[in-house]
Parts: structure tokens; sequence; C-alpha cells
């Protein structure tokens, strides 16, 4: 019974297993940007840099049809431009980063969805917007985990100063040149992150797996270390519990897994211990002064 | 010996100046506060400092402190108190000029985080996260942490405002000892009191220079009348300012 309905179909099936590795790699390159885009309150910044990639992937895709490196590095190409413009605006004039990359991802976005509706066809568009986790192919999956390991290698690397630039960015600067940096690499981790995503889960729902096992997580432990840990983990359990439920009802993979994600989230929000609403409705006795 | 020195500094916002035309010096191993009406350009001053600001005209001269041997306490920290780090660790980014953005913590510099943050009296609660610390709290962390920047200059933009008495005096301290041991202190302050009592040098501002020189000179209610006309004679319409570069 358990073999069929959770094991089974990832043995007897080559495409769930590909789809299996590819959320997973996901899930650990991404999340840990979502926990950090969710502490410095830039939750919303993924949802608009996945708009600003559409236009670059739609270019790829015009130049050489559905091909992963094009689409790959036009996404890529696009989110840089979007997330340098936007950044530099906001460093070098009194216009803040939300409002000047809300500007910046809008026009990207402007620019995609004519270029994908006068050139491509309504399943093109579906499968940038959707993706395609069922139909991983080897090049695809390589890419998959590639930028999962540059994402969490990089991350290690500049962990102390991305800390200090969320926790107060006004020290960071007064002590060390590394708070534009780090704010830069930081944006290139999470565009990259959203193309790796795009591929499996399309640009939509790509931001679903950075986002909202990084929310749950909030609930269930206070420090850093376990934030990206419990993140990571609630993003493995609807990876797989999503492909699971697509592939026993025949639901589309990539909003399964985001609604699995958002499940979790829904869950944690009434059950977490931090600061759940729950634990707020039973308080526990104080400790003496 | 000459810590800095400001030439003809001019410091302001969208061209309205809010320090101008600036000529003084400070002394190494000084313990100067800088008072005067709001608006006067204290804290301005202190972002031409830290270079947070670039000046209209004039500058900023470094003497015998480097501008790395800084340690700026702003009036208004953007330190996000939700973020989910403790006491200690934010004292700790103090040391990020020795430790840099890969080092451990030696043995020694350790000890020194726990000394400083005895220091301010905040032994126990190393562990509790920032968002727990009430106000006074807060400050004494800050001070730890500039503790250990070990600074040769240490700027501290109202550091004792919604601060009470207890915690005022401790931090007073604090201040104190960084003159013992012949740094270089700068302190925008409004409780003319904590002026007379703990800073022996005082500068007046009021956008121009009043005075600049010994807390009791400069403290006297002519050069305060003085400020006060000079802080309320501000332009509605300004015209380009005249006065040459000197």
């Amino acid at each position: 019974m358990i073999w069929d309905a959770i094991i089974a179909p990832f043995v007897e099936f080559g495409f769930m297993r590909r789809a299996l590795l590819g959320c997973l790699a996901i899930a650990v390159g991404a999340t840990p940007v979502g926990v950090f885009l969710m502490l410095r309150r830039m939750s919303l910044t993924g949802d608009a840099m996945a708009h600003a990639i559409l236009p670059g992937a739609a270019v790829g895709f015009l130049v050489s049809g559905l091909s992963l490196g094009a689409m790959t590095i036009g996404g890529l190409i696009a989110g840089m431009l979007v997330a340098v413009a936007s950044g530099l605006v906001s460093r070098l004039t009194t216009l803040k980063e939300d409002a000047s990359l809300a500007a910046f991802y809008l026009i990207s976005l402007a620019v995609g969805v004519i270029i994908v509706s006068t050139r491509g066809s309504n399943v093109d568009l579906m499968h940038v917007l959707f993706g395609t986790v069922l139909a991983l192919d080897n090049v695809a999956l390589t890419l998959l985990c590639t930028i999962a390991s540059i994402s969490v290698l990089t991350l290690a690397v500049i962990f102390r100063p991305l800390v200090l630039e969320c926790a107060d960015p006004q020290f960071l600067r007064s002590v060390s040149r590394l708070s534009a940096v780090t704010h830069f690499i930081f944006l290139a981790l999470v565009v990259m992150n959203l193309v790796a995503g795009f591929h499996a889960l399309g640009t939509l729902m790509a931001v679903g797996i950075m986002i909202l096992p990084a929310a749950a997580a909030r609930f269930w432990t206070t420090g850093i270390g376990g934030l990206l840990v419990a993140a990571a983990c609630v993003a493995a359990l609807s990876s797989v519990a999503g492909l699971l439920l697509s592939y026993h009802y025949s639901l589309p993979s990539g909003p399964a897994i985001i609604l699995v994600a958002g499940i979790i989230y829904g869950l944690s929000v009434f059950l977490g211990p931090v600061g759940g609403i729950l634990a707020q409705l039973v308080p526990r006795r104080h400790f003496e002064t | 010996m000459i810590a800095l020195a400001f030439q003809n500094l001019t410091l302001g916002y969208d061209r309205h100046p809010a320090v101008h035309h600036l000529d003084a010096r400070i002394e190494e191993g000084s313990l100067t506060a800088i008072v005067g009406p709001n608006g006067a350009g204290k804290s301005t001053l202190l972002k031409g400092v830290t270079g947070a600001l670039s000046p209209l005209e004039g500058r900023v001269r470094w003497g015998s402190v480097a501008r790395e041997d800084v340690a700026y306490l702003p009036q208004q920290s953007d330190i996000d108190r939700s973020f989910p780090i403790s006491v200690k660790e934010l004292v700790a980014m103090g040391l990020w000029q020795e430790v840099g953005a890969f080092g451990w913590l030696k043995r020694a510099q350790r000890a020194r985080l726990d000394a400083a943050i005895a220091a301010v009296g905040l032994t126990g609660y190393e562990g509790r996260p920032i968002g727990a610390l009430s106000g006074g709290q807060m400050q004494r962390a800050l001070f730890a942490r500039l503790l250990l920047q070990d600074a040769k200059l240490v700027l501290l933009d109202e550091p004792f405002a919604a601060i009470d008495a207890r915690t005022m005096a401790d931090l007073i301290e604090v201040i104190r000892n960084w003159h013992r041991q012949g740094r270089t202190v700068i302190a925008v302050l409004h409780d003319h009191e904590t002026v007379v009592t703990h800073f022996p040098e005082t500068m007046l501002l009021a956008r121009e220079l009043v005075d600049h020189g010994p807390t009791p000179r400069v403290m006297t209610p002519e050069n305060h009348a003085q400020a006060r006309v000079l802080s309320e004679a501000s332009q509605l319409a300004p015209e380009i300012c005249a006065r040459d570069a000197a």
C-alpha cells in the first residue's frame, strides 16, 4: 500500500526519478536564498525578479527554439540587468529599491509578454509560465544541480557579510566595502535560482519553492541555521508529496508542489511553536525575572 | 596633534547647507560635545566625518586619525530588530575589522567579547535575541560593539536619547574610559547638564559655527542666544551662497 503510493512511482518511472532529483536540487539551492529574502523583507522581490526573467527566456526561445541553454542565458541576462539597474538606481538616487525594482520588472515583463505574444504559440507560453518538471532531460538536470551547488557554496562564502547586510547594513557599510558587493551577489543568486526553478516549475511557480518553505520555517525555529535547515526540509517534503499527488491524480506537477508547500505553510501558521496562532492562544507560564 | 580638521566644510541636502563653511580642529584625545538647536547640522557633521555624506564645499582633513579608525553610533540605527541574531552576535560585529568576513574568533577575541559585554552590564543576556532587548539594553549592546571596534575616533550621535539615568551613568563611564585611554570622542548631545559635567570641550553649532573651545567658555547664555538667532534665520527663497572658498 505504502509501497504503491509512495515508492513505486519513483522506482518504476525514470521521469519521476528525474523530476524528484530536479526538485530536490531546487530545494537545496533555492530555499536558503528564500530564507534570506524573507529575513530582508524582500519576499515579493523574488516574485518581481521572476517576472523580470520572462523576456530573457522569451528572446532565448525566439533565437533557438526550446533550447535550454539559450533560454537559461536569456533569463540570466534579463534578471541580472533588472537587478543591477534597480540596484544602481536605488543606490545612486533617492528612489528606494522596491520602487526602482518594480519599475524595471514591469518594463521587462511588458517586453516579455509582447515578445511571447507576437512570436510564440500559447503552448510555448504555458511551458515558460508553468515549467516541465516531468520532462527534465540530462542537460536540464545537470544545469539544476550545478546551479544548486554554486548557490549553496556562494551562500556559504558570503554568509557573514550577508547576515550583517540584513541585520545592520549601515554598520557593514561603515566597516567594510563589501556591502554593495554582497547585495549584488545575493541578487545574482536570486536570479540564478529563479532561472533554475523556471525550467522545472515555471517562472510563476519558481518563487513559491523559495518563499513558502522559508515562511513556514519561521514558525518552527528562531536561529538562522535552524531556519535554513527547516526550510530546505519543507521544500524537499513538498517536492516529494507534490510529485506523488501530480502522479496519482494527474495534476500539473509544478503547482502541485507549490500547493503542498502552501498547505505546510498554512499548518505552520496555526501549529508552529514560534509565534503560531495556537501557541499564542495557549500561552505558557512565564519565567521569573 | 590634530585628530581631524574641518576646512571650510559645507554639508547639506539638495544644495541646502546644514553645516555652513565650518572651520574647526579636533585635538587628538579630546572629548568634545556638539550642541546646538534642532536642525543645527550636528548629525550632518558626523555623517560628513564618516563619509556617508559628501561635502558640498570644503573638506574633512584627516590628521592623526585615519578614516578607517572611526567608530560611529548613529542616532537612529537601521538595525532590523526582528532579525534572528543574539546579543553576543550583534556585539561581535565590532570585531569585523580584525576578523573580516571569514576569520574565526580567537580565544583572546572571545575574552574581549565577554569583557565588552560585561563592561556595559549585559552579562547574562548574551544569548537573548536582539528583538527581546529594551531600548536601554540595545544602546548598551551597541556601546559594547563600539568598545570592540577599538577605534581611535568615536562618533556618538545622541547616545542618551530615551535612556534612563542608570544606563546613562554606565555609558558615560564607558566614554570617560575612552577619554582616559587617549581616544578622541565626539558626541552630539542635547542635555546641557551632561555636557557641562562630563565634556571638557564643546562645539556650539547653528549651521554656522558659534563657538568651539573649553566647555565653560562656550556654554554661555550669549552664545546660546546667538545660536537661536542663527538657526531661526533661514530664508524661504535662498540665493546662491556668495561666500568664497577660503
